[in-house]
């Protein structure tokens, strides 16, 4: 039988305030335990929450941003269960009215683009933190991270494979780094994913029992969690098995999913409006406001990086992944007018580079502007693909300017075809077998001749130059 | 003391006829006589009490003294008070010294006015005979075989024994006027939001409000001036302009429009104090006032819209005791689930419990829209009948309670019984409208009745007037029990 | 309607309190009488009531985004029941 995935992810980014959302405690991370935690944040009897301007503002931006509905009146629900991280007893949350609901986000899967609809998204507190090393048995609470504000943005179940649900949640998270609401960071469990799976007979219109697959804090876990969890569900159906709804969480050693060993009771959050919280109003003005502090969006950008630098919709969606790549690129381009190009270098040769050095953009030793340099060297003849590479490494290296480093190095593309000739004259004096074999037939022997005077420019011969050189030699 | 009203302290203190800190020593050493006998405090600390009164003394001897600086006060055990036990009434918190001061106790504190103790209540404010309080019931000074009523009992009795001249309580469902009624003094309960509730531990959070209790309504003037004011720690809290309650207590009543509730004087109210409360309106009349019928139908069901609401909000905001931060743990479990359930079976009474379970039970899946979404819509029913009443009459009367006192163990194995004491209470704090209860005669058991007064939202200053204008016609509110020493 | 055994039971597990049979078999009767008397709100016409959550009709106030707490974990863990390090301790969680 031929089966179809379902997923929808639903994606808890922590929200990029300086305070927490119902206490004016700092989110710095990694502070020792519990000395960011309030009276509020621990739920002393008594205490009362008040709202962060800021996080309803990031809230605002990203409705915006997604072309989502603003929930003019929002409000707060307690969601209630026991657990020792979290306080209350009640975690404040919006059910009925969240503060966005609706729009969607364009992910790119290889050379496919798709739209992925959101159903909502709203604001919570985020949890503290559970310590599970031996404390005599016992476990240690960490409240430092209650309270954090959350953003739980709740896709549409509409992703058909591991890669979708991927290029999701990197669009999603290009999305919120992009317009500052969130640090991204996500072994710091800034941008966590909780991923809703289920699979059905392809044809067959509704859904099959989903599993959720709690927690991944990586790209890569959540395409490894999807796998193994659609793998699991169609040998299990297969085998005449019945998918249980239930919550699963993912093994990153055994790269394999499982059930959670707390005992699965049936959740019951007794919901209801919090009493002490107001409906939250969303006014024109400030919405407007908010909106006047967006700049260019991922989409935005890719469109016009398509049209003005005549790049694939692809490489528009790679060079758009982070606000920081964009700026990086288009400075590049700018600078050599040579958007193509600029976007192979930056994919190619400068990522490459990065990513063995595990730097990201904004750390990158090269400068757009050098790179841009460096590109209209070879735009202009002044450097070989090759010769490139070697001024690139200087680049990299610190060695200076990028004609400076042509010059120090001697890098210049040899135009003057005087000393070309002098060269092959020297070539085909030395190598009189090589000759000799071409003469007779054999094709091989010429290109060991092509790399014989290649090696004594020391690269700077314009290898096309050299091809119609040698050749007329060699046929006179 | 001859004369123990809060402006002739005030008077005593500005002349330097008295210290503060002798006037606290009078009060604790009242405490110290009477209170084995009351059960009104839950925690007495003279040092603590005495070295606060030496602050106001030296407040004054600089010259920055209020108006009540130097009068002591004693606050419901709901209020954290930063290094004072602060129980609730509860074993949950029979442990806990609030590291931090309620926004109306930083008020008293700013104001110069020393605390004599904390009050016993009902447990977390559950109740309405203060006799769920895990500290032992609190006993009414005019008859010590009687309930004080509750939840802020320990408060209207130490005040109705002369313990203390003053004492903060709250009200969710009528426990600042139904205590005050029930032991024969004044109590007030502000529109809902003019108190910051930040540090009242939460019971009902959209209906809580605290409030003054003292003898008069003059003193209650006084008090409501130092605790009002908005605090931006309670999302709550109106942001107002603050007000001078004592700018119309002067005012003659001519012109005066009464409103009575027909619903208020029908069946279920006890035939002396129909009598007393219509005795009350009489006297009201030949002060300038005229009355007028109002209707407030649907407050015949504010009794189960109530016991719908409060029990849902306090079993959320009740979550939080669970044996991890502060407070109770129960001394033996298997594991973290049992040690939850063993902490909250032990460290809560009955009542609480079963409030508790009643707020999970109508919040829980599939019965939310039938119980507590239909409980908020006729929360606005009964709203809406007071703003159709108040278009016809300036403030509504009628009886605090049903009856006066009842014994001890009376009315504490039926918890409908005891609901019903909140009847006439209830309808003011799910509408958040101002209420209170004036002392207005006796029954023939010699048990004080209490008159109740509502008023339109933030018409504090109006119903001071009433109050205050009826008190200098009677004298009801002056008298006090004997023979207790 | 009425609450039967196993509701109370279900309710004192949601609410996370110890209950045993004759316990719940005594709750169960006090619940019905107060359930009893909440019941004479069902039979009210609330179509097109909005429901009261609050008893103003205002607006949520914001704070602005600033840090104005400081550490005071060391007077708050003074009143707790188990604490090392700065950490609550709890029994084991298992997740």
């Amino acid at each position: 039988m031929k089966w179809e995935t379902v997923i929808g992810l639903e994606v808890h980014t922590q929200l990029a305030t300086r305070s927490k959302i119902f206490s004016g405690s700092s989110t710095a991370f990694g502070a020792a335990p519990n000395t960011q935690a309030s009276a509020v944040d621990i739920a002393l009897p008594g205490v009362l929450p008040v709202l962060n301007r800021g996080a309803v503002e990031y809230a605002i931006k990203f409705g915006l941003a997604i072309g989502a509905t603003l929930n003019r009146v929002n409000v707060f629900d307690r969601k209630s269960y026991f657990y020792p991280d979290l306080p209350k007893g009640y975690q404040i949350s919006q059910l009925a009215k969240p503060i966005v609901e609706g729009g969607a986000l364009k992910i790119q899967v290889g050379e496919t683009e798709r739209i992925i609809h959101l159903t909502r998204a709203h604001l919570e507190e985020d949890a503290g933190k559970s310590l599970h090393e031996d404390f005599h048995g016992m476990t240690g609470i960490d409240l430092n991270r209650a309270g954090t504000p959350l953003l739980e943005i709740v896709s549409e179940p509409e992703m058909r494979s591991s890669a979708e649900a991927v290029a999701y949640a990197r669009a999603l998270h290009t999305l919120v780094t992009w317009i500052g609401i969130c640090d991204g960071n996500m072994q710091e469990g800034s941008f966590r994913v909780d991923a809703n799976v289920s699979v059905r007979p392809a044809g067959q219109t509704e859904f099959g029992t989903r599993r959720e697959i709690k927690n991944l804090n990586s790209f890569r876990f959540l395409q490894q969690a999807i796998d193994y969890e659609v793998r699991w569900q169609i040998e299990t159906l297969e085998d005449g098995g019945r998918i249980e709804q239930a919550t699963v969480l993912f093994d990153p050693d055994k790269v394999e999913t499982r059930m959670m060993r707390s005992k699965e009771e049936a959740h019951d959050y007794r919901y209801f409006p919090d009493p002490d919280l107001l409906p939250i109003k969303l006014d024109e003005d400030w919405i407007e406001a908010v909106r006047a502090t967006l700049t260019e969006l991922p989409v935005a950008m890719q469109a016009r990086f398509q049209s003005e630098y005549g790049v694939s919709a692809y490489d528009a969606a790679v060079l758009t992944g982070s606000r920081a790549l964009a700026d990086y690129f288009e400075t590049a381009a700018k600078a050599c007018d040579q958007g193509k190009l600029a976007a192979n270098w930056v994919m190619g040769e400068l990522s490459a580079a990065l990513n063995k050095a595990e730097l990201d953009i904004a750390q990158s030793p090269v400068s757009a502007a050098q790179l841009g340099a460096l590109i209209t060297r070879i735009q202009d003849g002044t450097l070989s693909g090759k010769l490139a590479k070697q001024v690139f490494e200087g680049l990299w290296e610190g060695a200076g300017e990028v004609d400076a480093i042509i010059e120090a190095r001697g890098l210049k593309q040899m135009s003057d075809s005087g000393e070309l000739e002098k060269i092959i004259d020297a070539v085909l004096a030395a190598n009189p077998k090589s000759v000799e074999e071409f003469r007779s037939g054999k094709d091989k022997a010429f290109n060991a001749l092509v790399g014989q005077v290649m090696k004594a420019s020391k690269g700077r011969a314009n290898p096309a130059q050299v091809n119609e050189r040698l050749k007329a030699r060699l046929h006179n | 003391m001859s004369e123990s009203s809060l402006s002739a302290l005030a008077a005593q203190l500005a002349a330097k006829q008295i210290s503060s800190r002798e006037l606290a020593q009078h009060y604790l050493d009242r405490i110290a006589a009477l209170n084995p006998a009351i059960n009104a405090f839950i925690t007495v600390d003279a040092d603590r009490t005495l070295a606060e009164a030496a602050a106001a003394d030296a407040l004054r001897a600089a010259g920055n003294a209020g108006p009540l600086t130097g009068v002591p006060i004693a606050h419901k055990d709901i209020f954290c008070t930063d290094g004072w036990l602060t129980t609730c009434g509860s074993k949950m918190l029979h442990n806990f010294v609030a590291p931090y001061d309620a926004h109306v106790i930083q008020r008293f504190k700013a104001a110069g006015m020393p605390s004599l103790g904390k009050t016993n209540m009902d447990e977390f404010a559950m109740g309405s005979s203060n006799e769920t309080s895990y500290f032992g019931a609190v006993k009414n000074p005019w008859n010590t075989a009687y309930v004080p009523g509750g939840s802020s009992g320990g408060a209207a009795a130490c005040v109705a024994a002369r313990m203390a001249p003053a004492a903060t309580g709250t009200d969710t469902g009528g426990s600042i006027r139904q205590p005050a009624a029930l032991c024969g003094i004044t109590g007030l309960k502000p529109t809902y939001g003019l108190v910051s509730r930040f540090g009242m531990v939460a019971f009902a959070s959209s209906l809580d409000q605290a409030g003054p209790m003292a003898p008069s309504a003059e003193d209650c003037t006084l008090l409501l001036n130092v605790m009002t004011g908005f605090d931006p720690n309670d999302s709550t809290s109106l942001e107002r302009e603050k007000e001078d309650y004592t700018r119309d207590l002067e005012k003659p009543l001519s012109g005066l429009r009464v409103g009575l509730p027909r619903e208020f004087f029908a069946e279920g109210l006890n035939n002396e104090v129909a009598a007393a409360v219509e005795a009350a309106v009489t006297d009201l009349q030949k002060l300038g006032a005229t009355t007028v019928e109002i209707s407030l139908a649907n407050s015949q069901l504010a009794i189960p819209v109530y016991y719908v609401l409060a029990p849902a909000e306090a079993s959320s905001n009740l979550s939080r005791f669970d044996g991890v931060r502060y407070g109770y743990r129960a001394p033996e479990y298997t594991n973290l689930d049992d040690m939850y359930c063993k902490t909250r079976a032990q460290g809560f009474g009955a009542e609480v419990k079963r409030r508790i379970l009643i707020g999970a039970y109508v919040l829980s899946h599939g019965y939310y829209d039938a119980y507590y979404l239909q409980a908020q819509k006729i929360r606005r029913l009964i709203a809406n009948d007071f703003g159709e009443a108040f278009k016809t009459c300036d403030v509504i009367l009628g009886p605090t309670a049903p009856g006066t006192a009842f014994k001890l163990g009376e009315k504490s194995g039926d918890p409908v019984e005891m609901y019903l004491n909140d009847l006439y209470t209830i309808p003011a704090n799910l509408a958040g409208l101002p209420g209170m209860s004036l002392p207005c005669g006796f029954d023939s058991k010699g048990l004080p009745i209490g008159l109740q007064l509502v008023g339109n939202y933030f018409s504090e200053a109006k119903m001071l007037n009433v109050a205050h204008q009826y008190q200098r016609a009677t004298d009801w509110h002056a008298r006090a029990p004997e023979g207790l020493e | 309607m009425s609450l039967s055994q196993d509701d109370v039971k279900r309710i004192a597990r949601l609410a996370r309190i110890e209950i045993d049979d004759a316990q719940a078999q005594a709750t169960q009767g006090q619940l019905n009488t107060i359930f009893d008397l909440i019941a004479t709100m069902q039979a009210v016409n609330t179509d097109n009531v909005s429901p009261m959550a609050h008893a103003q009709e205002v607006y949520q106030r914001l704070r602005d985004d600033v840090v104005t707490e400081t550490d005071r974990h060391a007077a708050f863990q003074a009143v707790a029941p188990a604490v090392e390090n700065g950490l609550y301790l709890v029994p084991k969680v298992i997740e």
